[in-house]
């Protein structure tokens, strides 16, 4: 007995039952690891293992091996930081603001997007720390311990200690909710592994689901508990970007100081947040056979919250120009300036070019609802995405109000190293996860098997 | 856990068949013991008659401990302990300090409610759950029936499962 909505597309096609979500999506966490998995990880642990070399020469040597100078104090180091952190923001965007709202097309990408924003969050926070140089006195640096132990109170007054409070929340809260939601599907696997007769896996995936039994009454809980992490975690994601965006905007760095920014920042997050959705997804369904549960309508729907947030983002480049020239503030109009015209200008014409014009390409039907435009497009995003941090971070710095100290930032290995290194991390995390947990939430996708999943003929 | 309990499981393929049959057998003085679902059946806990859950006063609670203690922790450190004026600025002041106190409010509310969760509902990674049927986390709907709660005999209540939709009707010993 299936009832087909005639006016919505289908979410799942296929005429997939109750019974096959459990069967496609257990599968690959009971197969063996194939082929393609291996030779991606061999990459990622490449990727890992030279990344961790350079960090632990940047450990033991100091910052000095990065290209920061004393006119450019952040460069690549917080432009990845903050890349990471935005391309967090879209799994929650995807779990907790599309569950309020009711979006139900969430349910298939939800768990995939929310993995990666935990690892995304990871790979963040490496930045900050290695930036410290001296890893081991972070922990007075940035938490609030007492004097004796060597330091005065932190300052609560400063943006980069409400970071520290915001990312933390913000990884711990993400971290409950996606486990939360792993809980049941854990449960389908260590059924189906004592059916199977294997002891071993049944014990594992028990101890992971906590001893979840499926009762009415738990259910009835779990929703409540799902409904409130969703509408905590909803201001919350707003407010983790708005506080990055506040390490700039509270100083008084011509470029940096606009109350623009905590909006700007929140769209641009989930904007690039939404493109690194994309291109994951893209290869997940792909290598997983998850053609059914992740259709064009998702990609389409993905990319339309692209065009949305990307032309956003336009706006928001727009109106810090027209403010430069409109408040009168010199050092502002010459920071705007320099970023246009200045040595940098390449990277400020990747970042328009990338950011603002590609993702107009999406109004066009045929382009988001074609895989391989939407998988160079999102990727050009997340290029931008990366262009447009250190066009903040960087060209406004290194022309600062005294002429004689200004200087260009040129990276070395190291600090490519270290990017390299999160990637490497990033990549790994989201294999292991794609293998060992199910990729998709199979609670949530039977719940919509009957209302909105393609008839069978 | 009680030894020798006695169950009679009927198994439903369809979560609306279920809803139904769990209404017309509870108005038939039929004592459910639980529903197990692979997955939320809206309106199965009014079906079974069950309260709203808690949850969401104590996430409120554990919310405001988190306002509170962030707010001590603040002004204490920076107002009373050490007080130190930075930038000019006063030393301990509320604006500054809002965003940390979100930010603890947000954490104590999430970890205390599913904290408290998993306490309710009597979770922990090494427990067992009974289990009347595996495929209750599969495809099937698994009503479970407690003989000694109820007056009716063991065929009584398999023949008024069966006509209510269930597919197949068992019974289980624990």
């Amino acid at each position: 007995m299936q009832v087909t909505s005639s006016i919505r597309e289908p979410l799942i096609t296929g005429g997939k039952t109750v019974h096959d979500v459990s069967e496609d999506i257990s599968r690959q966490v009971e197969g063996k690891p194939t082929q393609l998995w291996w030779i991606a990880m061999g990459i990622s642990l490449t990727l890992f293992a030279f990344g961790f070399y350079c960090l632990c020469t940047l450990l033991w040597e100091g910052v000095g091996v990065w290209g920061l100078n004393k006119t450019v104090g952040w460069a690549w180091d917080i432009t990845n930081f903050v890349w990471w952190v935005g391309i967090g923001h879209a799994g929650t965007l995807i779990s907790a603001i599309l569950l309020l709202f009711r979006q139900k097309w969430r349910m298939s990408i939800n768990r995939a997007a929310e993995a990666m924003t935990i690892f995304a969050v990871i790979c963040a926070a490496t930045f900050p720390f290695a930036h410290m140089g001296r890893l081991w006195l972070g922990f007075y640096w940035v938490f609030p311990l007492p004097n004796t132990w060597g330091s005065l109170w932190a300052n609560f007054n400063s943006p980069l200690l409400w970071d520290v409070f915001a990312i933390s929340t913000y990884f711990s809260v993400s971290l409950v909710f996606w486990y939360m939601g792993l809980i049941p599907d854990f449960a389908v696997i260590r059924d189906r592994a004592v059916r199977q007769g294997h002891q071993l896996r049944a014990n594992i995936y028990n101890f992971l689901s906590f001893g979840w039994d499926g009762a009415a009454k738990t259910w009835s809980r779990y929703e409540s508990v799902a409904l409130i992490l969703a509408g905590l975690s909803t201001p919350l994601v707003l407010s983790v970007h708005t506080i990055v965006s506040m390490d700039f905007a509270t100083s008084v760095v011509p470029g940096w100081h606009a109350t623009i920014f905590p909006p700007y920042f929140v769209a641009g997050a989930i904007f690039s947040g939404f493109a690194m959705v994309l291109t994951l997804l893209l290869i997940t369904r792909k290598v997983f056979k998850l053609e059914d549960y992740i259709t064009i309508y998702h990609v389409e729907l993905m990319n339309i919250i692209i065009i949305v947030t990307g032309s956003i983002v336009g706006i928001a480049y727009i109106t810090e120009f027209f403010i430069a020239w409109y408040g009168q503030v010199p050092a502002e109009q010459y920071a705007f300036y320099n970023r246009m015209q200045g040595p940098y200008w390449w990277a400020y014409w990747s970042m328009m070019t990338c950011n603002v014009i590609s993702p107009q390409l999406f109004w066009f039907k045929k382009i988001r609802t074609n895989l391989v435009a939407t998988f160079v497009l999102s990727i050009i995003v997340n290029i931008g995405m990366w262009f447009e941090r250190f066009v903040i971070i960087v060209t406004s710095i290194h022309r600062d109000y005294v002429p004689s100290s200004w200087s260009m930032f040129h990276p070395t290995l190291y600090d490519a190293g270290e990017y390299i290194f999160t990637f490497g991390l990033f990549f790994t995390a989201f294999l292991l996860f794609a293998k060992f947990f199910p990729v998709i939430n199979m609670a949530e996708v039977k719940s919509i098997i009957k209302s909105s999943s393609e008839q069978k003929h | 856990m009680e030894s020798n309990k006695n169950f009679v499981v009927g198994i439903f393929e369809d979560e609306d068949v279920l809803l139904h049959a769990v209404e017309h057998t509870r108005e038939k003085g039929l004592k459910i013991h639980e529903v197990y679902s692979p997955f939320p059946v809206h309106g199965l806990d009014e079906a079974l008659g069950y309260k709203r859950s808690r949850l969401p006063i104590a996430a409120f609670l554990f919310g405001m401990t988190g306002t509170s203690l962030a707010l001590l922790m603040q002004f204490w450190m920076l107002g009373y302990d050490w007080p130190m004026i930075i930038g000019g600025k006063n030393h301990a002041s509320l604006p500054p300090f809002i965003p940390v106190t979100f930010e603890m409010t947000v954490l104590l509310a999430a970890f205390g409610m599913v904290g408290t969760f998993f306490i309710a509902s009597d979770m922990k990674p090494y427990k067992w759950p009974r289990q009347f049927d595996l495929r209750s986390t599969d495809d099937k709907h698994v009503v479970a029936v407690d003989l000694a709660a109820n007056k009716m005999s063991k065929e009584e209540i398999s023949a008024l499962l069966k006509s209510q939709g269930a597919s197949e009707v068992n019974e289980k010993n624990f």
